[in-house]
């Protein structure tokens, strides 16, 4: 598999899996195993003392790169401050920008995003921000020097795939940055079908933590994306109405 | 005084750091970070730094998400 490229650091594995909804520390130490993954989401949330084991230590034990996310914010001060406590935390400055604008869809409010990226930005964070299939604030987002861009397919943990491919293709068409589809993610075929339409990398967690056996899941996703990335770079055949003989019409 | 301490409030004498506070959830400091009403305290400064009544902290790690 040729390498993803993030903000010079490279990935030889595109996919980014994310640690929510795992019933288990060890499920998910599995389900990281079988996905292969080399940069993985975590949460900041309140310090728990009766907490046992902590999701740092599997994403240690197997040597993959944390990408700290601001789930849970609504406003691009919260972002702000959750970035910096994970910078603080995790001693990293990359941060996945989640700001969201409701519990119910749990959408990504465009104008807190990007008010947050710009801040972000201007403190030396490496800055991948989530957003809607919007090709416009994707090029906003690029220009105001945002690592990646992160189109959704579908609402946070919803499975229904890529519900806008043709809005994804316009962002890939325009990208100089990579561009992660995260969100929405069902099954291996949503996961392929991003890679095929152009997409950098896909992030998903709850379709393998949640899949009722987390590790195949995983398996499959690997399998997924790697398949949608050499069918992009092979350059596929175009859609005809009609049929094409494929082999010689004449005796 | 009273500070609140990830939400709840705690009794504490005058001149209580933020590292007493911290060690009243926690004995590891790696892989957490406080803030005090909003602001990022460094773990370099958290010996250092005194509490002041009614001062919100809050102590954060990583936990499942995304």
């Amino acid at each position: 598999m040729d390498e993803l490229t993030i903000a010079g650091e490279s990935f030889s594995s595109r996919l980014i899996m994310g640690t929510g909804g795992a019933p288990s520390l060890d499920v998910l130490d599995q389900a990281l195993e079988a996905s292969g993954t080399e940069l993985t989401t975590v949460a900041m949330r309140r310090l728990d003392p009766a907490a046992r084991g902590s999701v740092l230590d599997v994403l240690r034990k197997r040597d993959i790169k944390v990408l700290p996310n601001t789930a849970g914010c609504f406003t691009a001060g919260e972002a702000l401050l959750t970035a910096r406590l994970a910078r603080e935390a995790l001693g990293t400055n990359w941060v996945k920008l989640e700001v969201i604008s409701d519990e119910r869809t749990l959408l990504p409010d465009p104008i807190e995003t990007f008010d947050a990226a710009e801040r972000l930005v201007a403190e030396g964070f490496v800055v991948l921000p989530y957003i809607g299939d919007d090709p416009a604030l994707a090029r906003r987002l690029e220009q105001a020097g945002c690592a990646a861009v992160m189109p959704l397919g579908a609402p946070i943990g919803s499975g229904l795939g890529i519900r806008n491919p043709h809005n994804i293709e316009l962002i890939v068409e325009a990208a100089s940055v990579p561009v992660i589809l995260d969100a929405g993610i069902g099954t291996a075929s949503d996961a392929a079908l991003a890679m095929e339409l152009g997409c950098d990398a896909v992030l998903l967690a709850t379709a393998v933590t949640r899949a009722q056996r987390p590790d195949t899941m995983a398996a499959a996703m690997r399998a997924a994306v790697e398949a949608g990335r050499l069918a992009r770079l092979a350059g596929r055949i175009p859609r005809r109405r009609y049929a094409e003989a494929s082999s010689p019409m004449t005796p | 005084m009273i500070v609140m301490i990830n939400g709840t409030a705690h009794e504490v004498p005058d001149g209580t750091t933020v590292a007493q506070a911290v060690r009243t959830l926690t004995t590891a400091t790696a892989g957490v970070a406080v803030a005090v009403n909003d602001e990022v305290v460094t773990r370099g400064s958290w010996e250092t730094t005194a509490l002041s009544d009614s001062d919100r902290v809050e102590v954060l790690t990583a936990v499942q998400g995304g």
